[in-house]
């Protein structure tokens, strides 16, 4: 049984127009792998609860637990986190849970992460495990995003950026100046292009809203990829 | 919740009931034989969770909390296999 933990939000942080980082540091967090997520739990006075899962975007031992949320402003909880919540504040958190979708250096596979907004939580944990490992297998991220202001997590992926870890983003509603692919969604073509082939049997790891989680994972299928190799995890929306 | 998740959104509430993460277990669909890990299967609800299967929409497992009990039933679910040792999360 995973007990109810309390944890004290340490930092937070603006990461985009509609998104933010938390840092909650939890007496009696195990730490956890990359890839895991926590269950948050909100209490109104009138004892009413709601409880969410929340990606973690951090690795490893220690108290700290990052998390990354963007706003979904019809949302219970999500406009609590993203615009109300202040160092020094108390959250009830359960985890680290689920050992599906997870990465660890033990896994020698490419590994490619394709990411749909902030479906870049669990796997900018995976490229910091990757990177804090020293593993030598190559990794690849396909970051979908509105735009460049709504990258989430932009400074830390362009310093992880080396020839084990290639970056490409897809921009779906403005691109920057001179941007070579004109604003779209995910295509099977532009997976295809910027995505590690299937000659070279890469564990896959997607994420993001579940229409999103759906079109990429169809997409993988249909260019080859064992549905096996490819894991997702949806976290609904639109 | 405007739209169905995953069987990853399971270890939480999986993790009241049994010492193991279920969401690695693999179940068979009673309906179209489909074997899968739980955390591959839809769900659907926030307050009561339907599981249904990835393949053909049966309904495999609910879940229902309430203040003193967690209630599952396993109306579509012919088989799960766990693996031993596996920990908890």
């Amino acid at each position: 049984m995973t007990d109810w933990l309390v944890g004290t939000v340490t930092d937070v942080r603006t990461e985009t127009p509609t998104g933010r980082s938390l840092t909650i540091t939890v007496d009696g967090w195990p730490g956890n792998l990359a890839g895991q997520h926590l269950d948050l739990r909100l209490t109104a006075p009138d004892g009413y609860q709601a409880v969410r899962s929340y990606s973690i975007a951090s690795v490893g031992d220690g108290p700290a637990v990052q998390l990354a949320v963007d706003k979904i402003t019809t949302g219970e909880v999500s406009p609590y986190l993203v615009d109300d919540v202040l160092p020094g504040d108390q959250l009830e958190v359960r985890g680290p849970l689920g050992r599906w979708f997870v990465w660890t250096p033990e896994d020698t596979r490419p590994i490619q992460l394709i990411a749909g907004g902030s479906g870049i939580v669990p796997l900018i944990a995976m490229a910091r495990a990757h990177a804090a490992s020293g593993s030598i297998v190559p990794f690849r991220l396909l970051y979908s995003v509105r735009s460049p202001q709504d990258r989430f997590f932009a400074d830390e992926i362009a310093a992880l950026e080396s020839d084990l870890f290639r970056v490409d983003y897809v921009y779906t509603r403005s691109a920057p100046e001179g941007w070579a692919t004109p604003p779209g969604r995910v295509t099977p073509e532009r997976i295809s292009a910027a995505t590690i082939p299937v000659s070279e049997t890469p564990g896959v790891f997607v994420c993001g809203p579940t229409g999103f989680v759906e079109t990429v994972a169809r997409a993988l299928v249909d260019l080859g990829h064992e549905p096996q190799s490819v894991k997702t995890e949806r976290f609904g929306g639109s | 919740m405007s739209s169905h998740v995953d069987g990853n959104a399971l270890a939480g509430p999986l993790s009241e009931v049994f010492h193991t993460d279920m969401t690695t277990a693999v179940c068979c669909c009673d309906g179209c034989g489909e074997t899968t890990t739980l955390a591959s299967e839809m769900v659907y609800g926030a307050h009561g969770l339907v599981v249904r299967c990835r393949s053909c929409d049966d309904v495999l497992i609910t879940i229902v909390e309430t203040p003193e009990r967690v209630v599952l039933s396993f109306p579509g679910v012919s088989s799960v296999s766990v693996e031993r040792g596996a920990p908890s999360a």
